[in-house]
């Protein structure tokens, strides 16, 4: 047993290491507007379940007056703890000690900890709050971003790896956010960026602040970088912890069943899509009046908004919808907005989610920026991810499917295991207005009135061919539903899919068009 | 999760107040052409600030990278043949040369040794044929 003694040592080290940076870091990060990295574990974690790792690590470097330098817990705090009853792994970078550099023993404490994440099969959440490499460990230092990026590539698709960032996140440090499936940010707090301000003003005279190059709102609406935004790290850790209540710990696992509810009475799905395809509406609205409960939680909320991607749950099972957003550009599929789903849907996909789809999209955006850009290249990930996918597969024609745009949302064609439409929907080559001009062009360049003779030409595509009986007469779509039956059919196509297996031509992995 | 603000543009008579709402506040619709129909929607800011595209001036040599102009080899007048050493651009702690697209008579130098650049910076002008 151990002695009085050297049980007061070990309080007397504890103590003292816990102290972290010192009160005066300590205010400096509090002047900062954010939480230590050890308030913020314990606001995330339930209540004393933390159960720190490695506090006694010291670093071993001896250049640059590192020599008898004490950093406590080398500028990280690991450990596990459990988040709604279940056991989750984190680390968080400590600002207060050394800045959170990450130098050798400080990466490896990351390692440790993401290979327990793995080996245990259960999410690991990094917050990140770090100036970056610690240049007087110099190259072991950049081992050790190394090791941490090996690692969230193995564990990718394995465990869910959430990336929190609270704080600068800075250079090659990046990477591991990147690397990871879902990276939160807060508003004045989270900066992210390869090369920062200083750099870029003096390689090329560009002035800009921090926040204005990768704060939190650049990486939520512009770079498409991080998935959720907040505007305090209270309501940041509240997302945290929804986000998980929709997941498996791992991929050999499904999502926690939630409790079945109906869908709240004033999302009336007869009355939200206007039958003039033209006209907008939120496809949200959609989503929220077939899940249980109406709830949705959606990702990536302002980046690529033509498309809306999130979790739901159906008689409460996790489901991940993808939906075309006619409210905004339209609705129609370009590079972000490509991108965006065919990641979700690879996401739902190496974690046993069924995927929703609702369509209504008029096709591309047009544009040589588009083309440039490559939007075929990523207009391309979406027919890929569809078609990859295993997991229950089930379509909503609501409106418009055109042309490529009607392939691309995981139509029949990719192996939708259920296409549903309803009686608005128009699935065809393309719209009437550009398909009429083109079969009847002589008869409208040779008509006494050509504008009376292209509406009547347009008129007769449309009548003919813009509606979902010419698809479902080849079982392109299964079903033509009414609005209101859609939640039922859902259901059912969920009950029916449960086992659902297919075999995969055997392969190391496929080349996607990353 | 999002507002439920009306739309002041509801078009459709028994539209539910409910369903036309937007969290982002209640900015115009405007129209967008696709396919030859005009859709009612919302612009991003994104969309709204895509790059439009210019055709190259084949005449014109531009700073391909942002940086500084260490040395320029030729003068206003000179005729130069392709590939002929025009200038070069320090960046990225490089001496890039800049080589001569064409065979032509340098109409005009825009820049001097020490300047920086941004890129696509008017570096020099070859005089038109």
């Amino acid at each position: 047993m151990a002695s009085t003694k050297k049980i007061q040592e070990l309080k007397k080290r504890r103590e003292e290491i816990l102290r972290g940076g010192g009160e005066i870091a300590i205010q400096k990060q509090v002047a900062m507007g954010k939480m230590t990295a050890r308030e913020r574990i314990v606001k995330l974690l339930d209540r004393g379940s933390f159960n720190e790792y490695d506090l006694f690590v010291e670093h071993e470097a001896r250049d640059f007056g590192m020599d008898g330098k004490i950093l406590h817990g080398d500028g990280v705090i690991t450990g596990t703890g459990t988040i709604g009853g279940k056991p989750v792994c984190i680390f968080a970078q400590d600002f207060t000690v050394a800045g959170g550099s990450l130098g050798f023993m400080h990466a490896r404490k990351i390692t440790k900890i993401m290979d327990h994440s793995l080996k245990m099969r259960m999410p690991l959440i990094g917050i990140n709050d770090s100036g970056g490499a610690r240049i007087q460990e110099g190259v072991n230092s950049l081992a050790g971003y190394g090791e941490i990026f090996f690692r969230n590539t193995l564990a990718s698709g394995v465990i869910p790896q959430i990336s929190v960032i609270l704080g600068p996140c800075a250079g090659g440090a990046v990477y591991s956010p990147a690397l990871t499936d879902f990276v939160f940010v807060v508003e004045n707090i989270s900066k992210m960026f390869i090369t920062g301000p200083e750099v870029i003003k003096t390689v090329l005279g560009e002035d800009i602040t921090m926040e204005e190059l990768g704060g939190a709102r650049v990486h939520s609406e512009i770079t498409g970088n991080a998935h959720f935004f907040s505007e305090s790290e209270d309501e940041c850790f509240e997302q945290i912890k929804v986000l998980l209540s929709y997941l498996p710990w791992s991929n050999s696992d499904v999502p926690d069943r939630k409790e079945m509810r109906e869908p709240m009475k004033k999302f009336n799905i007869s009355k939200i899509v206007p039958a003039d395809p033209r006209q907008p509406y939120d496809v949200r609205n959609v989503i929220r009046s077939v899940t249980d409960g109406s709830d949705f939680f959606e990702i990536q909320k302002r980046w690529a908004a033509n498309i809306v991607i999130g979790f739901g749950t159906m008689n409460g099972r996790t489901v991940g919808f993808v939906a075309n957003q006619p409210y905004v550009l339209a609705g129609v599929l370009d590079v972000d907005s490509s991108d965006k789903a065919a990641r979700f849907i690879r996401y739902c996909d190496a974690f046993n989610i069924p995927i929703a789809t609702f369509v209504d999209l008029p096709g591309y955006l047009p544009g040589v920026d588009q083309e440039h850009a490559g939007v075929i290249r990523h207009g391309a990930k979406l027919l890929y991810a569809y078609s990859e996918a295993t997991v229950p597969k089930i379509t909503v024609i609501l409106r418009k499917a055109y042309g490529g745009g009607y392939i691309a949302m995981n139509s029949r064609h990719l192996r939708a295991d259920f296409v549903f439409a309803w009686p608005d929907a128009e699935v065809a080559v393309m719209g009437p207005e550009g398909a009429a001009n083109i079969i009847f062009r002589k008869e409208i360049a040779a008509a006494e009135d050509p504008e009376k003779m292209r509406r009547q030409k347009v008129q007769e595509y449309r009548e003919k061919f813009s509606n979902p009986y010419v698809a479902a007469a080849k079982g392109y779509i299964d079903s033509v539903i009414e609005p209101k039956e859609t939640r039922k059919a859902l259901l059912h196509a969920l009950e029916v899919s449960g086992e659902k297996r297919v075999g995969m031509p055997a392969k190391k992995h496929g080349v996607p068009p990353f | 999760m999002p507002s439920q603000k009306h739309a002041s543009n509801s078009t459709r008579s028994g539209q539910e107040r409910s369903s036309r709402s937007h969290p982002a506040g209640d900015p115009p619709l405007e129209e967008l052409e696709i396919g030859m129909s005009k859709y009612l929607t919302r612009l991003t800011d994104k969309f709204r600030n895509r790059k439009v595209w210019e055709r190259p001036e084949p005449c014109k040599v531009l700073a391909f990278i942002p940086g500084t102009i260490q040395k320029i080899m030729v003068e206003e007048g000179m005729e130069v043949h392709e590939k002929t050493p025009l200038l070069i651009l320090e960046a990225m702690k490089m001496y890039n040369e800049l080589l001569s697209p064409q065979h032509g008579v340098i109409e005009k130098i825009h820049v001097a040794e020490g300047d920086r650049v941004a890129k696509g910076h008017l570096l020099l002008e070859f005089r038109q044929v």
